[in-house]
């Protein structure tokens, strides 16, 4: 890289367009506006075309240059490019022309889309010369950074809702990160580590790192439309916690458009959430630009933020992308979680589950219209929310190994099916 | 006894670095006005022109957020802690 700082300009407030050095740092002391960072998209006009991508291994740093580090990549390289399912037999069942599975269930190394995240976090970190990584999460986030920081050898401290799954939790401990696991929801675990950020000097990847961090959820958008053949959806359902993924994903879809990656597209950007905890679609079908907080109660763990940082610019991005919102209830989570897995092979964890029940009434009630295509971004793998589904999809029958006990079961369920 | 306020880092440098700053009014509104007395400048960073909190700023009273409570008209009690920290992202 020739510069200094690779393709980044500056730190920008959203609120009011201050600028700032780049460092770890996330807040506008002006109005506590979040800080993004700002591209030099001449520059990157100039370089990243289809060919150079194409040429490049199949992972999220083919499209390093609209990703925010200095250098190259040293953690998490191989991060990304999951597989674009096309998902025919569930197109079916919901009765639409044309739908995608983005499946980030399947991630490296962590199976969620945070992989993503953590991986420009954690290089942008070590670029600026930090030892220790931290995050609050809900899990998903948890697990990422702890493997992640494991293999750079770096120090991790992850601090979670101590009332997580238990597989999320035990995901996190194996890489010897130190887990505190704090006597509150999310948003309690959240305002905690504000304030240890405030105190230590580690990067908090959600926290100082948060505008490096956030932009890793771009390079799922990036991996959509290159994998539709360069071009981008007319509808794209993302699962809401704090509504950051899908204002990356939102901008994401418009960098590639005046890059001239891609075509312009009228494309509407859904977002989706657990009835349980939710105050950006409760806002957003009330038509209002503004979300109430609330306390979360869902089966849907890794989506249970009441206070969303980034849900004023969600409900904006569907404003502008002229867009729906809608929730569904835990039976409807679980419903949709086993409709994703028997129709196309996919265990999805609760939130895909939440994002596939919230597409299922939106195609239902014509807000995505039959004619259509879209995309459904599944961001997390059901092996990490067992307790959610157990109980919910049967037991084994069990025989004795014997070939008359089996036939004997078989023609009972014949009879029972008849 | 007063109660607490915690300055996050954005706004010590308006504090002369103080992290933990004591007040005596009675509701978090008058706290603000009574920060702004001895802070000046520090009102127009945590509420708009309306006098609304901003959209960014979460202001806590012993760790509930007043917009569960009464927001500006919520009541101070000796010995309250108040934290004023800002929106963070996801996890």
């Amino acid at each position: 890289m020739s510069e200094k700082n690779g393709f980044m300009k500056a730190l920008k407030c959203r609120e009011c367009g201050r600028e700032y050095p780049l460092e770890a740092t996330h807040v506008c002391e002006f109005d506590f506006g979040p800080l993004e960072v700002a591209y030099d998209y001449d520059r990157i006009k100039k370089t990243l075309t289809h060919e150079v991508i194409a040429s490049r291994p199949k992972s999220m740093w083919r499209y390093r240059e609209l990703l925010p580090i200095a250098g190259e990549p040293t953690i998490g390289k191989q991060v990304g490019f999951t597989p674009l399912v096309k998902a025919d037999r569930l197109a079916k069942k919901l009765g639409i022309r044309e739908l995608w599975i983005k499946n980030d269930a399947v991630n490296y190394p962590t199976l969620s889309f945070k992989d993503r995240v953590v991986s420009v976090a954690l290089s942008r970190a070590k670029e600026l010369g930090f030892t220790t990584v931290a995050c609050a999460s809900t899990g998903n986030l948890a697990n990422s950074v702890a493997a992640n920081a494991a293999s750079a050898g770096l120090k991790a401290y992850v601090f979670i809702p101590s009332d997580l799954e238990q597989g999320k939790i035990l995901n996190s401990l194996i890489y010897g990160a130190n887990v505190i696991g704090i006597k509150g929801h999310y948003d309690e675990v959240n305002r905690l580590c504000a304030e240890i950020a405030g105190k230590f000097g580690w990067a908090f990847v959600n926290v100082n790192m948060r505008p490096y961090y956030a932009e890793g959820s771009k390079s799922m958008a990036y991996e959509i439309a290159e994998q539709l053949g360069w071009k981008l959806p007319d509808h794209t359902v993302v699962p809401m916690a704090s509504g950051s993924l899908l204002t990356k994903i939102h901008k994401g879809y418009q960098e590639l458009t005046k890059l001239g990656l891609v075509a312009q597209h009228d494309t509407h950007i859904h977002g989706a959430q657990a009835t349980g905890c939710s105050p950006i679609s409760v806002a957003q079908k009330a038509g209002l630009d503004f979300f109430k907080p609330v306390k979360p109660d869902t089966i849907a763990k890794s989506l249970a933020i009441g206070t969303p940082a980034d849900g004023f610019y969600a409900l904006k991005v569907m404003r502008e992308t002229n867009a729906a919102a809608d929730d569904v209830s835990d039976d409807e989570i679980r419903d949709a979680i086993k409709l994703l897995a028997e129709t196309e092979g996919i265990f999805a964890e609760t939130a895909g589950g939440v994002t596939v029940g919230v597409a299922k009434k939106l195609i239902a009630s014509g807000k995505i219209p039959k004619d259509s295509s879209a995309v459904i971004c599944v961001t997390g793998n059901g092996l990490k929310t067992l307790d959610a589904v157990n109980g919910y999809c049967g037991k084994p029958r069990e025989i004795k190994p014997s070939l008359r006990e089996f036939e004997a079961l078989l023609a009972h369920e014949e009879k029972v099916n008849a | 006894m007063s109660k607490k306020v915690r300055i996050p880092t954005p706004l010590r440098k308006l504090t002369n670095n103080e992290e933990l700053v004591e007040v005596n009014s009675a509701t978090i509104g008058a706290a603000i006005d009574e920060l702004q007395a001895r802070f000046p400048g520090i009102a127009e960073r945590l509420v708009d022109e309306k006098g609304e909190v901003r959209r960014f700023v979460n202001v806590y009273v012993n760790e509930e957020d007043i917009r569960f409570l009464q927001n500006r008209e919520t009541v101070l009690k000796d010995g309250d802690e108040i934290s004023i920290i800002p929106a963070i992202a996801g996890g």
